[in-house]
């Protein structure tokens, strides 16, 4: 009788220990300022519709794109957002912040809205240079006695996690009907950053 | 990179040592990142190489962590974004890799943050116990994870483990600086 554990049968299993395994526990409590830390980093990205719009147009975009580039630009917008929190942490400064966050959401939810194929370089460059606005103007923004640490891990999850968001919607682009309804969101999505440009000029 | 003294930040779950040291890795971030990322790493290095993690990352955090109860002092904490950068990057390439520099990550890893643990402890008062507590977490934490990827097959699955490494990397990046504006 075979009894070693089927992994992939398990799997749901193991994401679930995994997901306990990461809750704030009891036994970290009195370190306030860790938790609070990661409850900012989580709510911090959905707290602004701009960030939202633009990272689910990422998501969007990738799927409408096809693989590898579903999972190049959510791999991509991460990491160099990372870096232009970093560049704002250490102390850079980035001119035109919030218009590079308006044009964000208004070029990503063009890109979506007329279905743009470039090459996946472009692509890549073009989710990465908007990625260090987000960063910078985002990644940085922790309330005194807050981890640090724990901040960044909730900042990027959530952040990912809207990407997630984005490439199941986008999901939809194998049915005619979905590739219409997600050019149309692509243009609602263009349409507030216009608004989020405007506000910012 | 001057070594200086630990200020305790150990939280205490009144189970004593052994359990102190058990929920150590859980509640330390610092650590359990770069530990996923190894054993991310290890999963899509393939059985063999899993295996051979499992075993190597406590026996050196184990060596690390007998260094900094004996010495009570470590390398600064900052330095620890490194563990980030390079463990989460790995993962994110999925590129393949001799087996030696994959053996020695797991070295380098165990050693470093086994002596930041073990200085923690010692300050803390928990000793050889509570190291004991988080090698043993190590051992089980590795081969879940390990374990876990390992057994992916399906190409999305694959991708998402480097995606979840890019993300480690990203955290890093934010980490570091923080940590180089002493709000880490």
């Amino acid at each position: 009788m075979n009894h070693m554990v089927d992994f992939r049968r398990a799997w749901p299993a193991y994401v679930a220990a995994v997901a306990v395994f990461s809750l704030p526990m009891p036994l970290a409590a009195h370190e306030g300022g860790s938790v609070a830390g990661l409850v900012s980093g989580l709510y911090h990205p959905i707290s602004g519709l701009d960030h939202v719009l633009a990272m689910v147009a990422v998501g969007i975009w990738g799927a409408q794109l096809g693989a590898p580039a579903i999972w190049v630009l959510p791999v991509t917008f991460p990491m160099v957002m990372a870096l232009g929190g970093m560049m704002g942490l250490l102390g850079f400064s980035l001119p035109g912040v919030e218009l590079g966050i308006g044009a964000s959401a208004l070029l990503l939810g063009l890109m979506v809205a007329f279905e743009k194929k470039p090459d996946l370089r472009l692509a890549a460059a073009l989710v990465g240079f908007f990625a260090i606005f987000h960063g910078f103007a985002h990644g940085a923004e922790l309330q005194v006695g807050e981890s640090g640490l724990t901040y960044s891990i909730g900042f990027v999850a959530c952040t990912g996690s809207l990407h997630a968001v984005g490439i199941g919607l986008g999901l939809a682009h194998r049915w005619r009907r979905g590739r219409r309804a997600l050019r149309v969101a692509g243009g609602a999505i263009a349409l507030a950053g216009a608004w989020f440009l405007w506000k910012a000029l | 990179m001057i070594p200086f003294s630990i200020h305790a930040h150990l939280v205490t779950t009144g189970l004593g040592p052994l359990f102190d040291g058990i929920g150590h890795v859980a509640v330390t971030p610092q650590d359990l990142l770069p530990v996923v990322a190894l054993a991310l790493l290890a999963g899509l290095g393939g059985k063999a190489y899993g295996r051979r993690v499992l075993f190597v990352l406590p026996a050196a955090w184990f060596v690390g962590g007998l260094l900094g109860l004996g010495l009570g002092w470590a390398m600064p904490i900052p330095a620890t974004a490194l563990s980030f950068l390079v463990l989460g990057g790995l993962v994110a390439a999925d590129r393949p890799m001799e087996s030696g520099v994959g053996t020695g990550l797991a070295v380098v890893l165990g050693l470093l943050h086994g002596q930041i643990s073990g200085a923690e402890m010692a300050e803390a008062g928990l000793g050889l116990t509570g190291l004991l507590g988080t090698v043993g977490t190590l051992f089980v934490l590795v081969s879940m994870v390990a374990g876990l990827v390992a057994s992916l097959h399906r190409p999305w699955t694959r991708i998402a483990v480097r995606v979840a490494g890019s993300w480690i990397v990203a955290m890093g990046l934010l980490y570091a600086g923080w940590a180089l504006r002493g709000q880490g």
